[in-house]
């Protein structure tokens, strides 16, 4: 027990105390996650609204891909994007291996196809005539799309938690593609592990505690958000 | 889909109408260009579509039987097309307020379009659509979802709208009451194809076929041979009956004989035939009475079926009853021939 609550206070210390490491790694997860996440929404729109809006062959294995990679286990996504930006792989000449740039590719991976699914599910919510009335009223095919992704905010407001949930949460990737680097690739969920494999539990707890709460105002701001939608 | 030509006229109400499963949706998204025919082309004052879809469909406004509101107040619902016009907020303000205060809605202006009940959602839907000031109105059903009082209402609006603006429009329904109540002219559309096209008058009192015949309303459909012609007046054998018509057929053609249940009138077997001008009269038993709202229709056997429609006053002093005789009269100018071949 003294183990956790020592941990505790000494987390409330590191934090209070503006400790230059700590808010340096979650800025930089903030940071990854946040373009990620923001990268994943505009591929997410895209293959969504496609997918929802267009009947051709293959649509159902099209949606069952889709929806198999909302639960890709990052370690094989980190797995793979490493092998691509590996110096001697495909991508290998863009130098991005061990670089913050690396891990928004992962997390991108990750994320999208959180956002397409729940994207395609929120247009496939709509009413099916909604698309012609738009149409019927003189859009132009890029101000339907805004209209109903607009309708559909409060689930793309879902789309977006949970693509990010799973982006700054993973850490097979980060950890693969990033290599934790100090002061470059190190983010909030691999500083997490090092610090355990050290014993550091206090560093870990304060970390763990501040990635809870930015999980936590994340969610609060963008559930704010639906609800005072879904009075007006 | 088999429609070989159908016009829009300038300023007239076209009402496509006919059976659910028709087709007249699918037609009337064509005509809107929210739909490519497979085959086929669409013209726009004389002059085809192809390239210009969008110039056009700002030119024109559709309303659905769903209203189809975005999850935002009233009168950004009712200034959407404008707005997707680039239309400057003024105008938008403006145009919005008159046709929500046209269509009774100007005080829920502010609400959110979901909170509406069916009729105002409806309402709004054609406010949008009249804001648009459009060439051409195209309306799909915009009252089968309500309740018939809400209908009554929002048909008395949408009439005086039409008169107002004179926009050329097309309205789709199933219902004969709206298409004779809206339309300059109809089109009887059934399975795909256009059947007849002509003023309400032309199309309740000719139909060209027994379908449509059915679908206007006529419920006595029954086949004859047209036995002889004199002064515009046929006699036509229908079931060992002698029936007059007035028209003008071949003697010896085979023909469906065609009659309107209100314009069957019942009276007494036993009276002294009074003078009148009903060219026909023909013993009759009664054989179902059947309630239909304020009148009661009256299935007889006058060696062939009849249907006749009477108020209930009526069934009342005639005292009528399933086996009751009766004398059924009709005018020579209330049966309509369709020429019919014989089956087979």
């Amino acid at each position: 027990m003294d183990l956790i609550w020592d941990g505790i206070r000494e987390a409330f210390r590191i934090i209070a105390s503006g400790d230059y490491s700590v808010w340096e790694i979650t800025l930089r997860s903030l940071m990854v996650s946040g373009t990620a996440t923001a990268i994943s929404l505009f591929i997410g729109i895209l293959i969504g609204s496609a997918l929802a809006f267009n009947q051709f062959p293959g649509r159902n294995i099209a949606f069952s891909l889709v929806n198999a990679g909302m639960g890709l286990p990052p370690v094989v996504v980190g797995l793979i994007v490493a092998i691509m930006l590996w110096r001697s792989g495909p991508l290998g000449d863009l130098r991005l291996i061990y670089t913050p740039a690396a891990m928004v590719i992962a997390q991108t991976v990750i994320a999208a196809p959180i956002v397409t699914g729940f994207t395609a599910a929120a247009l496939r919510n709509l009413h099916p005539q909604l698309r012609t009335q738009i149409y019927g009223l003189g859009a132009s095919r890029l101000q339907m799309l805004w209209l109903v992704l607009w309708e559909s905010k409060l689930p793309l407001l879902a789309a977006v938690m949970a693509g990010f949930g799973g982006a700054i949460s993973e850490i097979g990737a980060s950890q693969m593609v990033g290599g934790n680097l100090a002061g470059e690739t190190r983010v909030m969920t691999t500083a997490v592990v090092l610090e355990v494999s050290r014993g550091e539990f206090a560093a870990a707890i304060a970390l763990s505690f501040i990635l809870l709460a930015l999980i936590f105002i994340v969610a609060l701001i963008l559930t704010t958000v639906q609800q005072q939608e879904r009075r007006s | 889909m088999d429609v070989p030509h159908l016009d829009v006229l300038a300023r007239e109400v076209l009402v496509i109408v006919g059976p659910n499963g028709a087709g007249k949706s699918v037609l009337l998204e064509t005509l809107a260009l929210l739909q490519e025919p497979s085959r086929g082309r669409v013209l726009f004052e004389g002059q085809p579509v192809a390239g210009r879809q969008l110039t056009l469909r700002r030119r024109m406004a559709v309303v659905f039987q769903d209203p189809l509101l975005l999850r935002r107040s009233v009168a950004d619902n009712v200034a959407l097309g404008l707005r997707l016009r680039g239309a400057p907020r003024p105008v938008r303000r403006e145009r919005a307020a008159y046709w929500m205060r046209r269509f009774g809605i100007e005080h829920l202006a502010k609400r959110s379009a979901i909170t509406l009940s069916g009729g105002e959602a409806q309402r709004a839907s054609l406010a949008r659509a009249f804001a648009l000031d459009p060439e051409v109105l195209l309306l799909d059903e915009p009252f089968t979802a309500l309740d018939e009082p809400t209908r009554v209402e929002l048909l008395d609006d949408l009439s005086a709208a039409l008169r107002e603006t004179a926009v050329t429009t097309v309205f789709v329904t199933h219902d004969r009451g709206e298409a004779l109540r809206l339309g300059d002219r109809l089109a009887v559309l059934m399975g795909g194809r256009v059947r007849q096209v002509g003023t309400p008058e032309e199309v309740f009192a000719t139909p060209v076929d027994e379908e449509v015949a059915t679908f206007v309303g006529v419920e006595t459909i029954v086949a004859g041979r047209v036995r002889s012609l004199k002064d515009g007046l046929a006699l036509v054998d229908v079931a060992g009956q002698v029936v007059e018509v007035a028209t003008d057929g071949d003697p010896g053609s085979d023909v469906l004989v065609c009659l309107r249940p209100e314009d069957v009138v019942l009276s007494p077997a036993q009276d002294h035939p009074s003078p009148t001008s009903a060219r026909n009269r023909l013993p009759a038993v009664v054989r179902r009475i059947l309630p239909a709202g304020p009148h009661v229709r009256v299935q007889l056997d006058a060696g062939f079926g009849m249907m006749a429609i009477i108020t209930k006053q009526s069934l009342e002093e005639l005292s009528l009853a399933p086996g009751s005789q009766v004398v059924a009269s009709f005018k020579a100018t209330a049966v309509h021939l369709i020429p019919h071949r014989a089956r087979g």
